[in-house]
Order: C-alpha cells, then sequence, then structure tokens
C-alpha cells in the first residue's frame, strides 16, 4: 500500500494519520515551509523545522502548537518515521520523509538545487516515491550562477544611483527578500518595507545570520532612498508609495524574468531571473539523485514535466494540488496563465 | 552585438517613448557605423539576407539539445518566440565574440548559395560563442522581425536628436529606397538617395482623434473641413515622365489601379498629391466593401473593373513644380491643387469637396448625414497648417462619427502572441440566431490588464475544449463590440463580416441572454446596401 494518497485535503499518510502540507484543516499537518500555499491557518498540531516555527508564528498566529525537527531528526507517528532535509527552497524549507516498514517517500515541498548563500542548501534522499514541484519544469528555464545574477543587480544599482535614481526591487518578503539582503550586502545601504523588516526581526533572533537592514518609515527620506537599494514586496508594485519617489525604477527578481514575455508583461523596468525554485537541469539532477521509482508531479508545467519523465524511463504522474495557486510570488506569475493542465 | 543585444533589452522594457528615445540615441552616439544603418534598417522593416529557413534553426536546435520535438513546442508556446526558443533552449556558449552587428549581418549574407552542412557548421559555432541574448538576437537576424515598439517617428526623433539634422528630412530619408549593405550612415541621414529617385513619396501627415467638443478648436474659419472617405490613402507621384501611385502601407500600388494612369497625361512633372483611393461610381463613393474586391490583387479581371471602378479624392498637394510645398499653409496648397484640378470634371480623379458651414452646430449635423454618402465622418484641418510627416496634435483632427456596436458572447480564446503570450487574448465572439450562437467577429485589445487577468482566469477555469492553442468557454462573457461597416460575406457561416471588430467594453452587467440576434446585423446589412 502506498504510503501517501492525494485527498481533497491534501497529501495524506494514512498509516500514520497526518498530512503534508494540506490545504483544509486536519489534525495534523506536517510543513515542508512558511509559505502560504503550503502552510494554512487552523490545523490543530503543526510539524515543521525549527527556523520555520517562529516565521508561521508571525505570519499566521502566536497561538499555533508547533512540534518542531531538526534537518536529520526523526519522529514516529503511529509507526510512520518521519524525518527532515534541506530543501534550499527558502530559510526553514523542509523535504519531508517518511518511512514505513521499509517502504520511503519523500515530499520535497518546494525546492532548489543552487547554494543560495543564507539557505541550508539541498541534499538529495534516496526514496521510492518522490513528490516533486515543477514550477520551472521547461527546458528553456535554465539558471545563471546567482554571483553572475547579482553582479547584475550591483551594476543595475550603481548605474542607477549615479543616474540619481531610486533603485527599488521587488521580492517576495519570505525567502527572495533575505537572500537579497545576503548576497547585495555591501557599502550601500539596503531600505525594506515594513513586512520584510517584521520578518527580519523574526530570523535574526531564530539565530540566522542576516545583514543589517534600514527599516523604512514615514521619516526616511526620498534622498536616502535614492542613494541605497529599496526592496518591497510584491503588493507594493504599482503603488502610489514607489511612484512618490525620486525617479523610481524598479526590478524583479523571479525565475519568469527569463523570458521577455513575461519581463514585458510585468512592465517593470530590469528583470533578473533569479529564483528559489529549481530550473530544468536541477529538477532532473534532484529527481535521477533520489533513484525514485514512482514520481508525482505537483504545481508547475505538471503534463509537460511528467511526460518527460516517463520518456526517460521515470514512472510519473501529474497530481492536482493547490500549491503554487497564492502568495509564493514565482507561483503567482504562473497562475496567469499556465495551470490549464491541472 | 553587445550594444545591440543591450539596446533591445531596454528597448523592451521601457513603457515610456522619452525613455526609449533616450536609449536610441546613447546607442546612436556610441556604435559603429555601420551599425546604425543596419538599426536603422532592421526597425523599419528592411530585412538582411536570410539564408537560412528558420525550420532549419530549429531542427538543428532540436538536435544538438536532443529535445523532443513535443518539447520544443511546449516550450516554444510558453515561450512565445522561436528565436528566443532556441536561444534559452542551447546549453551556454563555450566561447565569446566581439563581433559587431554588422559582421554578423555580412557573414550570414556570405552564406548564399553555400550548402546545408556549411551552413550548420556556422550557425552552430556561431551559439556557441554568443550570451543568450546575443543570440536570441542572431536568430532574429535570420527569421525573424524587431517588433520592439519602435515607431519610425521615435527612430527620426532619436536620430535628429542626435544629428542636430531635421527630423522631417531625416524622415524623408530613411523612407526612401535605399541599400543597408551599401549606405553608410552619414549617406543616410542625410538623405543623398533620396532626391535622385522618381518614385520616392513623402511621409503621410496623420491626424488624431477629436476626444473634444469642436468648439474648443476655436473659430471654424479657421479650419478646413472635408469628408472622411473610408478608403486607402495614398499619393500619386508624378516626375520625369513617370507616374507613381504609392499606398500609405508604403506599398507602390500602380499597377492595381488602371483607371488613375490616365493621371500620367495630364499632371504636369514635379508633382505629388495626397489623397484617397476609393471605389467611385458616377462620382459617388461606394462602399469599402467593394474596394475591397480590387485590393492585394496580381491580376484584375474585367468583371472587377465594371464591379468595383476605382477613383482618387485629393486632399492636398505636397510637390508643384518639383518643389516641396508642405512648409506652405494649407490655404496656399488648396488654391495651388484647385488651379492644377481645374480641367478634370469628367474624370474619376477629383479634389474632395470642402464642406462650408458657419458653425460648428451647423457641421455637427451635417457630421451625422456621413454614412448617407459612405463616408466616416468629418475631417478638420487648420487652415494655417503645414503639411506634418506623421501625426502631430493639434492641426488635424478627424472627427469620426460613432462607431456601431453590437453585443456579444465571447466563445473561445487563444493566447496572444509576444508580451502576452502567456494570456489568453484574442477572444472570438457570437451572437444568438434562434437557439444557437453564431460566431461573427474576432478581436482582441481594447481591455485592460487588470480585465485580460481577469477574462484570463475566467478561461482557464471555464474551458470546454481545447483544440490545440485555442479554448472553446462557457459562453457566459459579454462584451460591447465597435465596427466600422458591415459587408455581406460567403466565407464566413453568419453570412456577414464586421469591419474593424474591437472591444468597446466589457458588459458586466449583461449576462448571455440579452446578446443581440443575427438578424439584428442582418437588418443593419441591408441598411448601408
Ligand atoms: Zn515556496
Ligand atoms: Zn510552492
Amino acid at each position: 500500500m502506498a504510503l501517501i494518497e492525494f485527498t481533497k485535503k491534501g497529501i495524506y499518510c494514512k498509516q500514520g494519520d497526518f498530512y503534508v502540507d494540506p490545504w483544509w484543516p486536519v489534525d495534523y499537518a506536517v510543513t515542508t515551509h512558511g509559505h502560504s500555499d503550503h502552510v494554512r491557518f487552523g490545523n490543530k498540531y503543526y510539524l515543521c523545522h525549527t527556523l520555520t516555527k517562529p516565521i508561521i508564528k508571525r505570519r499566521i498566529s502566536e497561538d499555533l502548537n508547533v512540534e518542531t525537527l531538526e534537518y536529520g531528526e526523526n519522529i514516529s507517528r503511529n509507526g510512520v518515521n518521519i524525518s527532515f532535509f534541506p530543501a534550499g527552497h527558502i530559510i526553514g524549507s523542509a523535504q519531508v520523509r517518511l518511512e514505513y516498514k521499509g517502504e520511503v517517500c519523500v515530499i520535497s515541498g518546494d525546492y532548489k538545487i543552487e547554494d543560495d548563500g543564507i539557505t541550508t542548501p539541498f541534499e538529495p534522499v534516496k526514496c521510492h516515491s518522490f513528490v516533486s514541484e515543477s514550477t520551472f519544469g521547461l527546458p528553456v528555464y535554465k539558471w545563471q550562477k546567482q554571483q553572475i545574477v547579482f553582479n547584475g543587480i550591483r551594476n543595475w544599482v550603481n548605474d542607477n544611483i549615479n543616474q540619481q535614481k531610486t533603485s527599488v526591487l521587488i521580492a517576495y518578503s519570505l525567502g527572495k527578500a533575505q537572500r537579497l539582503i545576503k548576497n547585495l550586502a555591501g557599502d550601500t545601504p539596503i531600505y525594506v518595507h515594513n513586512s520584510i523588516a517584521n520578518l527580519n526581526e523574526v530570523i535574526i533572533e531564530a539565530g540566522v545570520n542576516l545583514p543589517e537592514t534600514i527599516r523604512i518609515t514615514p521619516e526616511t527620506t526620498k534622498d536616502e532612498l535614492r542613494k541605497g537599494i529599496v526592496i518591497v514586496p510584491p503588493v507594493m508594485r504599482d503603488s502610489r508609495w514607489i511612484k512618490n519617489l525620486s525617479h523610481p525604477v524598479t526590478g524583479i527578481c523571479s525565475g519568469w524574468m527569463q523570458v521577455r514575455a513575461h519581463r514585458r508583461w510585468q512592465s517593470a523596468d530590469a528583470g533578473f531571473a533569479l529564483s528559489d525554485h529549481a530550473d530544468w537541469p536541477g529538477l532532473m539532477e534532484a529527481i535521477r539523485a533520489t533513484g525514485a521509482e514512482k514520481v508525482y508531479v505537483t504545481h508547475g508545467f505538471t503534463a509537460a514535466f511528467s511526460r518527460f519523465l516517463n520518456d526517460e524511463g521515470i514512472e510519473a504522474a501529474e497530481v492536482l494540488t493547490r500549491f503554487g495557486q497564492e502568495d509564493d510570488e514565482e507561483n503567482k506569475v504562473d497562475l496567469a496563465g499556465q495551470n490549464e493542465n491541472k | 552585438m553587445k550594444r545591440f543585444a543591450k539596446l533591445i533589452q531596454q528597448l523592451e522594457l521601457s513603457n515610456k517613448t522619452n525613455d526609449k528615445i533616450e536609449a536610441l540615441v546613447d546607442y546612436f552616439n556610441y556604435a559603429d557605423d555601420k551599425d546604425k544603418v543596419w538599426v536603422i534598417a532592421l526597425f523599419t522593416g528592411k530585412k538582411p539576407k536570410r539564408p537560412i529557413k528558420s525550420a532549419l534553426l530549429k531542427y538543428w536546435a532540436i538536435a544538438i539539445t536532443e529535445t523532443p520535438e513535443w518539447l520544443f513546442a511546449e516550450s516554444y508556446a510558453n515561450v512565445g518566440d522561436l528565436s528566443e526558443t532556441i536561444a534559452l533552449l542551447l546549453p551556454p556558449a563555450e566561447n565569446t565574440s566581439d563581433f559587431q552587428l554588422y559582421t554578423w549581418i555580412e557573414e550570414l549574407h556570405d552564406l548564399e548559395g553555400k550548402d546545408d552542412e556549411t551552413k550548420k557548421e556556422f550557425i552552430l559555432s556561431a551559439w556557441n560563442k554568443l550570451e543568450t541574448q546575443e543570440r536570441f538576437i542572431f536568430n532574429k537576424l535570420i527569421s525573424g522581425n524587431f517588433r520592439i515598439g519602435v515607431s519610425n517617428k521615435m527612430l527620426v526623433n532619436a536620430l535628429a536628436k542626435q544629428s542636430s539634422l531635421d527630423s522631417a528630412q531625416i524622415m524623408h530619408s530613411i523612407m526612401g529606397k535605399w541599400d543597408p549593405y551599401k549606405i553608410t550612415f552619414h549617406e543616410l541621414i542625410n538623405g543623398i538617395h533620396v532626391n535622385t529617385d522618381n518614385s520616392w513619396p513623402y511621409p503621410f501627415c496623420l491626424a488624431y482623434a477629436l476626444e473634444q467638443e469642436p468648439e474648443k478648436l476655436g473659430l471654424i474659419s479657421e479650419w478646413q473641413a472635408e469628408w472622411k472617405w473610408d478608403g486607402i490613402r495614398g499619393q500619386i507621384v508624378k516626375r520625369n515622365g513617370e507616374l507613381f501611385i504609392w499606398s500609405r502601407g508604403e506599398e507602390l500600388v500602380t499597377e492595381q489601379f488602371p483607371e488613375l494612369h490616365f493621371m500620367m497625361g495630364v499632371l504636369p512633372d514635379g508633382v505629388v498629391l495626397d489623397g484617397e483611393i476609393l471605389a467611385v461610381q458616377d462620382k459617388r463613393v461606394l462602399s469599402f466593401s467593394t474596394l475591397q474586391q480590387r485590393l492585394n490583387r496580381k491580376t484584375i479581371s474585367k468583371k472587377q473593373l465594371e464591379d468595383a471602378p476605382i477613383g482618387f479624392f485629393v486632399y492636398d498637394v505636397l510637390e508643384y513644380e518639383s518643389k516641396d510645398f508642405r512648409e506652405e499653409p494649407l490655404s496656399v496648397r488648396r488654391k495651388i491643387l484647385e488651379q492644377l484640378m481645374g480641367g478634370l470634371d469628367e474624370s474619376p480623379v477629383m479634389i474632395s469637396p470642402v464642406i462650408n458651414c458657419s458653425s460648428w452646430d451647423e457641421l455637427a449635423d451635417l457630421r451625422q448625414t456621413s454614412r448617407s454618402i459612405n463616408s466616416e465622418g468629418i475631417m478638420l484641418k487648420k487652415l494655417s497648417s503645414h503639411y506634418h510627416s506623421g501625426r502631430k496634435r493639434g492641426d488635424w483632427w478627424k472627427w469620426k462619427i460613432n462607431p456601431y456596436t453590437v453585443d456579444a458572447v465571447m466563445i473561445y480564446a487563444q493566447k496572444g502572441s509576444g508580451r502576452r503570450a502567456n494570456f489568453f487574448t484574442d477572444y472570438t465572439f457570437a451572437v444568438r440566431d434562434g437557439e444557437n450562437l453564431v460566431t461573427i467577429a474576432k478581436a482582441y485589445s481594447g481591455l485592460t490588464d487588470k480585465e485580460i487577468k481577469e477574462v484570463n482566469s475566467f478561461v482557464t477555469r471555464n474551458a470546454i475544449e481545447k483544440f490545440g492553442p485555442v479554448r472553446t468557454v462557457k459562453p457566459e462573457l459579454v462584451f460591447e463590440i465597435a465596427f466600422e461597416g458591415i459587408a455581406e460575406s460567403k466565407r464566413h457561416k453568419a453570412g456577414l463580416a464586421l469591419r474593424f471588430p474591437r472591444i468597446l467594453r466589457w458588459r458586466k452587467d449583461k449576462n448571455a441572454d440579452e446578446i443581440n440576434t443575427l438578424e439584428d446585423l442582418r437588418q443593419l446589412l441591408q441598411s448601408t446596401l
């Protein structure tokens, strides 16, 4: 009997009687990471990585009942062994490994392969069946090394400062923002929107080493901002606040920026293809490394990606989930047109 | 090539005309002269020699990346552009190259006549030394065009700013006949080539739509009012004993309209006339659908000549006695025109009449009768105006009658291209015919980005069927479709076709029971015949 099934409420492990990243309220929710398409309000108990706990408490509610695990640690629930391994997606993101009577299944949530300098890097886990995302599951999505992308962003910022323009980077407040802060920190001060500053506080408190940033307040002057890097979440994209800055130019950091059509649609001044999801070679590498006999393909280019895996001799099935439907910025862009396969 | 790649990226990302011009000026300041000529050529739609078919590019890319054909197709559907899909699929380049744009174009030119194996070797080695963005441009040189929202006007403004030459002169120069393989940048923008060319027309002066009350334009006595004709805007050029007819699409159409060839013997040398090519019988303008029978034909049958006789209504004179009169005021040009056309009473070429009115109200009443003479409304031209190149706000206005409208329901949706490649933006609409729905028009644009996203999400959720890129959707969303005319059509199931259909607005207040019927449209058709 399979270790997991896909139900209306989410991915369910019958033997252990718990769910992984459910979208309806359940008793026991094993949680891969803090993005709101993977963790929702209303579960009786949550099990997540130590670093995810303060994040979801801040984002959802202080009253949640949360148990935690470190990477490599395990607990047993009704005889099913649950352990966490790094997914490399965002701070605290985990692949969930389930083992029952020698059968191993890994639910990877969202993941990326490249070490981003702030998230514990992805670790492949051997398993019989593997649940994989496919947000960028087409071979046109291949990332450049992040150092190259960050050099591009730095050059852009320097050009802007020289031309008296204010550089505004649009980045999701959990994950992408911290990655930018970590990698762009240097001589140019970084100013962050409230929602990002709040999360940073929690993350620093949890013991993550995050470079210093400045919270934007009503007192922050336009002159200061023009000489720095401004990071705001996607909700601010078309806001009056940005328009009122001194000659603002916006840059979007997302894997979708790889493609011209997406770049132009976003009506930003610059697009940087920087993603917290695996690219095509990354997905293939990860799946091969698991040695899985069966792959379940969730949110993204599910049809194309699973067909390709099958052609390659890896049994794969498309699964309809509610992942990628909100909040995670990269999935949101995707929502605009590509989820029709589900 | 890197500089050009950067320019393209800047142009694609900026939404503001001024930013685009700034980017162009910056480019023209630093780029190689030979490259500049090619950039002007590419942006004005002149294509370099293309010795390789795009199908071959695709085939080679598929082969070296070992991508299954279906996966290539999926990727293409997501990216929306063949050149870009190939550029992204290829593995990272192992070498680099600092070839200029023109060098690549010349190298490609030299491939002409070579065998496929030589071509393949050249392309593969080129791909292996270009970055993704450069590769995209390289592929475009072979198989696409650069549609990046740079109008001729923008390009000319940038060149004028950079070279301090007169913009009208540059426009005339770059619209002339020139060979980018041979001309130098200096020759090109100084227009060395245009003066010697007998045939060349002037850039058309275009009007903006009048969106305010005409009273706001001041005294009616300062304006010339004419009917706005619904045909093909054209120029008749007579120089050195030769006659040329140009359409607004910068196309030479002399052969298509033998009825106008007699002008060769009538017009003196050194004359250029601006006017409208129309179907005309007994001095009466016929409908556009009649004219249509005569468009884009290689040969014309006797029957077509009889059914759709052609005439030319003259609006303006641009050149007279070989002198450029465009800087003279309209009132002066009109006098010359009247003199010039004096003896042509019995021919299908005539001056488009001036409407004499003493008040805006009187003119507004007359405008309501436009349709009865197959006119689209009224043109207002300031008597003191020059003949501008392109569109300029203030001197010329088109005061069109309101379009016809119909409420229709969306039944199919298809993804757009380019910027909108991932959104359903092209819609097909139907009206009711008894129990059935009958397709009457395809339209896109007219909606805001926000509305497109909304419709897109509706289509994603309510697709009943897929036919390749087309989705059949639940007939639920009602739109008001505006159109300029209606004609019988055997090709369409409805038996009629709408001209220039476009979405006027989304009627969220209506449901599919309340849309128009085919009978409504048939009645409209009868009334216009
Ligand atoms: Zn996520
Ligand atoms: Zn996700």
